[in-house]
């Protein structure tokens, strides 16, 4: 039996549901030594605002148990430094590129919408409104219904591409602007981000980051993770792009049946970069010893 | 930079928790060069998510030799390392040491296990010169046969006068700087503490000198993507950029370094 393991999100087709968190990945050569792009659903690179940003200062990560808190700080070389430096590597690929895109106000999100969306090869475009590292904007667009309509809604009307949104993993809400996204014309959802955390070095009594608070990533919030997208799933139509804490198929295959289209590996790059296509190989062989031919039909299977 | 699993051939404790780990990696091992180094994944160690950088102290035909020191949670768990096992590698990674200038006499300054960097580049160099190896006691003074072994002259230093002239590494430095070398021009290689690496650095500066220093940020994926190693580096407009020490460096010429360290409280 032939197995399919191509998924759709909004007009953006994936060979299979499987991809990178990003952040994790930086913008495509990093890995590219390591692992085969072409044999990845698709690369989500690091969010891109609409000038370079320096990010934080170090100590940026901090290894906690069975996880990583970060605070690099959206470091990036700006959407006219990504295109011209990474995007004709990325462009030699047969491989879908999603851009991930912040900014400070919305007209920072409308603009890097409307240069990065108009660029050839660039696949579809993950409006990131919680990233838990910057003070002002970014974080408040995530949890202020108000601004997260007005942010989504500009960014659609600047492009015509997939626009996926990235959702704050706020344990309470999360449904509820999973909502405002798909009515605002989102063709996914992505979740979780980071979950904000922070670690205090008891010797010297202080903070282990730069920045003193990050995002906590890994196996540590993977189960928080399938909880929330079970929800989310429940509360929309459009599919999702579920992340947190994978490190094997299992994890995904989770994810899938708790409701979600696609998946991200995330900081299991750092710790194994061979884990996202052993993911796909794993999902593969489930759906083979299931007797399933296609991937889709695991979506939303978990039997409650 | 390659990912390989490699099997551990070796493993024992040279003197004072300073162990020596020697793993067959055929792949990674004939790609190293001076001054790079490797990212391992420790076994047994699941709650962790980052690997772990280590310097290559030697790399000979398959094998890969590391050197390292029992001070915190992952070297904690390696020293329990034993023959056979199997252990992911990914490397070799980072921009190491160049070879040393025409005419030049290499110079190597290392502080504690910092030697384990230099040791490669020691033994490929044409032109064999002064080491200075420095620590705390004579516990943390490594290797100085093998190096002497290879042409070099070793001169020691430590705190506490327990091998060597007592006193700090650059105060050796200080001393052969100011004998009669001739019209000798070093290049220094080094490998340590920060407060070393700045301190063989304004040395260089003050002299004319060229320093290439190897930094030790704390990292994370150790290829690039992940921003954690960041160092400022100056820019030829009076600026500064972060460069990643996993790939820009981790060595950098001092004086491109911006020193800014945190003023303890």
């Amino acid at each position: 039996m032939k197995l399919d393991t191509s998924i759709q999100l909004g007009s953006l087709r994936m060979r299979n549901p499987v991809t990178v968190a990003s952040g994790t990945f930086g913008y495509g050569p990093e890995y590219a030594d390591l692992v085969d792009l072409n044999k990845l659903g698709a690369i989500v690179v690091k969010g891109i605002s609409p000038e370079p940003v320096k990010g934080n200062p170090p100590p940026r990560t901090v290894e906690v148990a069975s996880g990583l808190i970060n605070a690099i700080g959206l470091q990036n070389p700006g959407a006219r430094g990504f295109i011209e430096t990474y995007l004709p590597f990325l462009r030699r690929y047969d491989v879908p590129v999603v851009v991930n895109i912040w900014g400070r106000t919305t007209e920072d999100y409308e603009h890097v919408a409307e240069v990065l969306g108009a660029e050839e090869g660039v696949a579809a475009l993950e409006v990131n409104v919680s990233c838990p590292n910057i003070k002002e904007g970014s974080c408040l667009f995530g949890t202020n219904p108000e601004m997260f309509k007005r942010v989504v809604s500009g960014v659609r009307a600047k492009t015509a591409k997939p626009m996926i949104v990235k959702l704050a993993p706020d344990l309470y809400r999360v449904r509820e602007f999973a909502v405002f996204a798909e009515e605002c014309g989102a063709d996914a959802v992505s979740l979780i981000n980071s979950i904000p955390a922070m670690a205090i070095d008891v010797e010297t009594r202080r903070a282990k980051l730069g920045n003193i608070t990050g995002g906590l990533s890994g196996p540590a919030i993977h189960p928080i993770a399938v909880k929330m997208v079970w929800e989310v799933a429940k509360a929309v139509k459009i599919p999702l792009i579920a992340m947190g804490g994978i490190t094997r198929a299992e994890d995904a295959i989770e994810f899938l049946l708790a409701g979600a289209t696609a998946v991200a590996v995330g900081t299991a790059n750092f710790t194994h970069p061979a884990t996202a296509l052993e993911v796909v190989a794993g999902i593969e062989a489930y759906l083979a010893r299931h007797g399933l031919a296609s991937v889709r039909e695991l979506v939303g299977g978990f039997r409650p | 930079m390659k990912l390989e699993e490699t099997r551990v051939i070796e493993h024992r404790e040279i003197q004072g928790g300073y162990r020596l780990l020697v793993l067959l990696a055929p792949v990674i091992a004939p790609q190293v060069r001076p001054g790079q180094f490797v990212h391992l994944r420790v076994p047994h160690l699941e709650a962790a998510v980052l690997r772990r950088p280590f310097s290559v102290y030697d790399a000979r035909h398959d094998r890969i030799s590391i050197l390292y020191k029992d001070v915190g949670h992952g070297t904690g768990t390696m020293k329990y390392l034993h023959a056979g096992e199997a252990l992911s590698l990914i490397g070799p990674l980072g921009h190491g040491f160049p070879m040393c200038g025409e005419g030049h006499i290499p110079v190597l300054v290392a502080g504690g296990y910092g030697m384990a960097a230099l040791y490669l580049g020691a033994r490929q160099s044409p032109v064999k010169g002064v080491a200075f190896f420095g620590g705390r006691t004579s516990a943390d003074i490594l290797c100085v046969k093998e190096f002497e072994a290879l042409g070099w002259e070793v001169r020691v230093s430590t705190e506490d006068g327990s091998l060597g002239s007592r006193g700090m590494v650059t105060e050796a430095v200080d001393a052969w700087l100011q004998s009669d070398r001739g019209d000798s021009v070093p290049e220094f290689f080094a490998c340590g503490p920060n407060g070393m690496l700045k301190a063989v650095g304004d040395r260089a500066i003050a002299g004319g000198w060229t320093a290439w220093i190897s930094m030790d940020r704390h990292m994370g994926c150790g290829v690039g993507a992940c921003l954690t190693c960041v160092q400022k580096i100056k820019t030829p407009d009076g600026g500064w950029v972060w460069e990643r020490c996993c790939k820009e460096g981790p060595v950098f010429e001092c004086r491109k370094v911006v020193w800014e360290e945190k003023p303890e409280a």
